[in-house]
């Protein structure tokens, strides 16, 4: 292992050279470009032996690799915001057809109007795609991911796709320290990926075909079965990596600061850090905060999410992303889990990067920790922590049902 | 301990670049850190940000530095267009590639330092397309004036980051050395 100073997206490179993918297609797009850039130096160096498939689109890109996948190669591809939108028929096919690949989605806002920064509204256009959907707080768990993405993906309870999400710039451009196994180690523990069935020209495979509607309802069926089997794997692929390692993140959702805590702040990606930092602050005022940082999106952890929820005063749920006319989509999976059983709050914040401090959050939870203890009960599923300019010029809590 | 830091330059000048060669150098010395640009779109000359945090545990934040212990200037000309003591922490300290702080402040001139970088990367030949590079200087100049990080550490991490470019290396390690040698408060 060798400790190196790297962007989140040379993370991701790094991890997908140790994985020694076999084929990596992907179309250019801010702030994802340097993953591939890195990757397409790596195979010209020969450092990476793998076929780099330059396309003229994302949706090609993910078909190129979702054909490769499909013959039985490992494969790679990367994108992010707008371009994660162009391939989403593609995810779609992905998934559906049970074939294990590995994608990077670099976090971005969506457009119009044009926005490079990062929030969680491309990540969660994809949630209901059959993906597993794994979201990451430091480089250093990147790398991790994206390993661990493989062995979860191609495990045979599993047999779905998996996306490593990752903040835009705010890991993707920044540079921080990285352990990075050796590769001797990583073969060891990443067998070479084993199929049942795969397209090659002397076999016949059909692949997507029609099919009767009640076999169609069915093969959804056990898109849910091996979502729910991939809880087990995850934690485990988790916890065999930490043995190896020497890193471990407590599976689906990663909870600090949570042994005594009456209060969580539920949130998801790096701006978890922000909350840590909120959760120690509020924790010397004698607030007894607690972080659960949702790990994967999809498979959805429920049972820690009610676990938690049947022990708390309350729950502030932090949303980078929002489902128009309804909620942020965090506090819909988590009211959906929770309802009932203790008090909510569902805030919107940092949308197209605007910038969230520590401080921020920790007025948030300050503020609903003081209402929880005078009205006994709260449920506030819209609270808008706007930009610091426009705080106080517009409603912040929103009366919706 | 946490220090967060802040460079000022133009696109193309390198404060990138400064600031995550310093993270490396804090990686080296078994430190934590982090090292990102501003994002936005940055044009060749136009003024440009950098942010470095490093610490010794690791580092949570990711939000924008607002209130940085240290500021570097790249270019002179840059106090008159940017506030760059802005948020500065009371007692922080600002580094000037400048033979004395353009700054209208006593106060904060007092609590300057100044090396000529230009200088240093003329004489080094140390010039791409006319500029020169002073961005290594800086760092020297930079450890210099807060005692952050080691010389060895910085000398160290820019050879690193030049690997494989023939003699850049040694040339812009020779500048951090120089402009460590040279760095002074600033004269008032």
């Amino acid at each position: 292992m060798t400790v190196m100073t790297l962007t989140g997206n040379y993370a991701v490179a790094y991890a997908v050279k140790l994985a020694r993918v076999q084929v990596i297609s992907a179309y250019p797009i801010t702030p994802q470009t340097t993953i591939v850039e890195k990757l397409s130096e790596m195979v010209d160096t020969g450092e990476l032996k793998a076929k780099m498939v330059r396309v003229e689109s994302e949706h090609a890109a993910l078909a190129t690799v979702f054909g490769a996948a499909s013959a039985g190669a490992r494969a790679f591809t990367a994108t992010a915001s707008h371009g994660l939108l162009y391939m989403h028929e593609v995810v779609w096919w992905a998934a559906a057809s049970r074939i294990p690949l590995v994608m990077a989605v670099v976090a971005r806002a969506i457009g119009p109007p044009w926005n490079i920064h990062v929030d969680h509204q491309d990540i969660f256009d994809q949630r209901d795609t059959g993906w597993i959907i794994s979201v990451a707080q430091e480089n250093q768990e990147v790398l991790d991911l994206t390993l661990q993405a493989f062995r979860i993906s191609e495990d045979p309870r599993v047999y779905l796709p998996m996306m490593v999400g990752l903040d835009g710039f705010i890991l993707s451009h920044t540079m921080a320290p990285v352990d990075v196994p050796d590769q001797e180690e990583v073969d060891d523990w990443l067998p070479p990926r084993r199929q049942p069935y795969y397209i090659a020209p002397e076999t016949g495979v059909v692949m997507g075909n029609i099919v009767p509607d009640d076999d169609y309802y069915m093969l959804r069926y056990s898109m849910q079965k091996a979502m729910e089997q991939a809880k087990k794997v995850i934690e485990e692929v988790d916890r065999e990596y930490g043995k190896r390692f020497g890193r471990s993140y407590g599976g689906l959702v990663e909870c600090t600061l949570c042994d005594d805590a009456d209060y969580y702040i539920v949130i998801t990606g790096s701006w978890a850090g922000e909350a840590k930092e909120a959760a120690r602050k509020l924790r010397e005022e004698g607030y007894r905060v607690g972080v659960a940082r949702i790990r994967f999106i999809r498979p959805w952890p429920g049972e820690m999410v009610r676990e938690l929820a049947a022990r708390a005063k309350g729950l502030v749920v932090f949303d980078r992303a929002i489902s128009f006319g309804s909620k942020g989509p965090l506090f819909l999976d988590v009211a959906a889990t929770a309802y009932g059983l203790t008090s909510m709050r569902g805030v919107i914040g940092g949308l197209g990067g605007s910038d969230v401090t520590a401080d921020d959050i920790a007025g948030v939870v300050r503020d609903f920790v003081g209402e929880v203890e005078e009205k006994g009960s709260v449920y506030e599923p819209l609270y808008w922590l706007f930009p610091a300019k426009y705080r106080g010029k517009f409603e912040a809590k929103e009366v919706v049902a | 301990m946490l220090v967060e830091l802040r460079f000022h330059g133009r696109g193309g000048q390198g404060a990138v670049t400064a600031a995550n060669i310093l993270a490396s150098a804090a990686v080296l010395e078994g430190l934590y850190a982090q090292a990102f640009p501003y994002f936005g779109a940055e044009r060749r000359g136009a003024p440009v940000e950098a942010y470095a945090r490093i610490s010794d545990r690791p580092i949570e934040r990711h939000s924008q530095v607002r209130e940085p212990d240290v500021v570097v200037v790249l270019d002179p000309e840059i106090p008159k267009i940017v506030d760059v003591a802005r948020g500065l922490k009371p007692g922080g300290k600002i580094v000037f590639n400048s033979p004395s702080a353009p700054l209208n402040s006593e106060e904060l001139a007092a609590r300057s330092w100044c090396v000529n970088a230009t200088r240093i990367a003329r004489e080094l030949g140390l010039v791409v397309s006319g500029w020169p590079v002073v961005n290594t200087a800086m760092l020297g100049a930079l450890v210099k004036a807060t005692g952050i990080l080691s010389l060895d550490s910085v000398v160290k991490a820019i050879k690193d980051y030049f690997k494989g470019k023939g003699r850049l290396g040694e040339l812009n390690a020779e500048a951090a050395v120089e402009a460590y040698k040279q760095a002074a408060p600033c004269p008032h």
